[in-house]
């Protein structure tokens, strides 16, 4: 566990006096792709902003790579930690999309000169999303799936370790949540750390490797994706649903868990051979 | 004769061409479809294929609010929606926008007097709107949050008081632009499940929705859209068993892709898109071996 990258020790955290909507979370994050799911309203979005340092635990404590979150300015942990947040509009100010992507990198390195290098790290970004042909274009132009993927980019121009995606397959076609699927992988090969909240259980099944429920403020249940979506209780309990191939292979009684199709043609014709 | 109406109400599109203002491209092109009263349609296409663009011109939106041009006729009951008078458009149409957060009026203080601006609008009788209300708010789990501000609520519940707003007003045909996009699997099948209700009630609903699995259990006809145009508005069992479908960049029911990797169709010779059918193929097949 020395490779945790978020480190989430005895959490509490109210908006309003005693009325706890974090409740004793103990939870720590390393670079295995993660998703996060929950019904509404059960204290996710809450829970991405503590780690972010916009909301500050009322108890307990957050690390983010080493550093209390108390102890330091939002301002410094986003060179560290970067959210998209759920709704597009809550972070778009800037007349071009060109300027809104830079606008955070030109903060986050103030002190270096070189202009050059803030335009360049926000064409690379620009470009992971593939908005790079779009520069001049007013974000409240693009469509409501394109500026979600500009809000992507400008968190990916600061260059944090730690990426954040509040509900990013919101309002993307199934293609565009491929090509999502496709950036979240090449993130996490560049070696960062990436925490997705979504409630695509489809999604979640073929792309992360760790899941965490939240329930009700609090961590219901943790594990490798194939266990804890194949806990047809606790998923019940969290108001979630399987996803759709483990539904599937639940009514024909597979003995495992199939969360993409390969898994599951391969089960399946298992199965037929064992009946013959 | 209110309710004959609500009964008989049907659209009629007929070559409708749409360009929003200084936009180099049409966002509609040569439309040509109808709606029969009580059918529930879904509309589909990759993103910019032109489906909300659609949605605002059957709400009227489009030219009211969105200029543009347009060309070829889009009817209601007969009778051209962009120049039908807005008070009788509002009682006929019901739009549920894409985002929540453009739709909540941001002027009301409560969830409770939320749902009330539309009705307040149209001058319903003070109990009648009561009643409504109550009931729309306990049909979206929203009823125990009535005090509190909208912009409060979580995403999904913000989504939900759009939908129970809209419907609070009773219009006859129902319009739902990606109604369940903030929602979890629980609240998403709520609301599809409020959907097929209105159904029974002889409402018009035309859906647009990525959710596919979902989608087809409740629609009699899917529209896919491309580019602007329509390129087949057919049962889903037909949409996604076309072999181009792909093409378009909408993706397919996971239950489609998986039957077609397995080659398994139904012996009707298309692919099944549902849960259900998908397991009656699948149990036949396990049995027989």
């Amino acid at each position: 566990m020395s490779d945790a990258v978020i480190k989430v020790d005895g959490l509490w955290f109210a908006y309003k006096d005693n009325e706890y909507v974090l409740q004793d979370i103990n939870i720590q994050f390393d670079n295995r792709p993660t998703a996060i799911v929950g019904q509404n309203g059960a204290g996710k979005t809450t829970f991405v902003k503590v780690l972010k340092g916009l909301l500050k635990p009322s108890k307990g404590d957050v690390w983010i790579s080493g550093t209390n979150t108390k102890e330091t300015t939002v301002a410094q942990l986003s060179k560290i930690i970067g959210l998209v947040f759920q709704n597009p509009s809550d972070q778009m100010f800037k007349s071009k999309v060109i300027d809104e992507v830079m606008f955070g990198p030109q903060n986050i390195w103030k002190d270096k000169k070189d202009k050059n290098f803030v335009y360049e790290q926000s064409i690379k970004a620009l470009r992971i999303v593939e908005l790079d042909n779009k520069l001049e274009e007013h974000p409240y132009d693009l469509t409501l799936s394109e500026r979600k993927l500009l809000c992507l980019a400008s968190v990916i121009a600061m260059d944090p370790k730690i990426i954040i995606l509040d509900e990013p397959t919101i309002a993307q076609d199934r293609f565009s949540t491929r090509k999502l699927a496709e950036i979240i992988k090449e993130l996490i090969k560049d070696g960062k750390v990436v925490l997705t909240i979504t409630h695509d259980m489809d999604f979640v099944a073929e792309n992360f490797e760790r899941t965490v429920i939240f329930y009700q403020g609090q961590v219901l249940d943790d594990g490798p994706t194939e266990k804890v979506l194949s806990n047809e209780e606790n998923v019940a309990t969290a108001h979630l649903e399987l996803p759709n191939l483990v539904r599937l292979a639940k009514a024909l009684d597979f003995k495992t868990t199939p969360l993409t199709i390969d898994d599951f043609v391969e089960e399946f014709s298992r199965c037929k051979k064992a009946g013959d | 004769m209110d309710n004959v109406s609500t009964l008989s109400a049907k659209i009629s599109i007929e070559h409708l061409t749409y360009r929003y203002p200084f936009a180099k491209n049409r966002s509609l092109e040569d439309i040509t479809l109808s709606i029969d009263a009580g059918q529930s349609i879904g509309i589909i296409g990759r993103n910019g294929a032109g489906k909300s663009t659609l949605c605002y011109t059957l709400s009227g939106l489009i030219p009211r609010f969105f200029h543009g041009k347009i060309e070829g006729s889009i009817k209601i009951d007969g009778e051209d929606v962009p120049t039908m008078s807005v008070e009788k458009l509002i009682r006929k149409v019901g739009l549920v926008l894409q985002n929540p957060f453009s739709q909540i009026s941001g002027a009301k203080m409560t969830v409770y007097e939320e749902v009330a601006f539309g009705l307040e609008n149209l001058g319903i009788e003070k109990d009648e709107m009561h009643e409504r209300i109550d009931t729309v708010l306990k049909q979206f789990d929203l009823y125990k949050k009535k005090d509190k501000n909208p912009f409060e609520l979580s995403g999904g519940q913000l989504q939900r008081l759009a939908i129970a707003s809209v419907l609070a007003l009773q219009p006859e045909i129902l319009i739902l632009d990606e109604p369940t996009s903030q929602l979890d699997p629980c609240g998403t099948t709520e609301v599809f499940e409020a959907i097929s209700q209105l159904k029974t009630l002889g409402i018009t609903v035309i859906i647009v929705e990525h959710k596919f699995e979902k989608l087809v259990e409740y629609v009699d006809k899917i529209a896919l859209l491309n580019d602007g145009k329509l390129v087949k508005y057919d049962t889903p069992e037909k949409i996604f068993s076309m072999p181009q479908i792909e093409d378009y960049g909408v993706g397919q029911p996971i239950y489609t892709a998986l039957c077609k990797r397995m080659g398994l169709k139904k012996p009707n010779g298309y692919y099944p898109v549902s849960f259900n059918e998908t397991v009656t193929l699948l149990s036949g097949l396990k049995m027989y071996e």
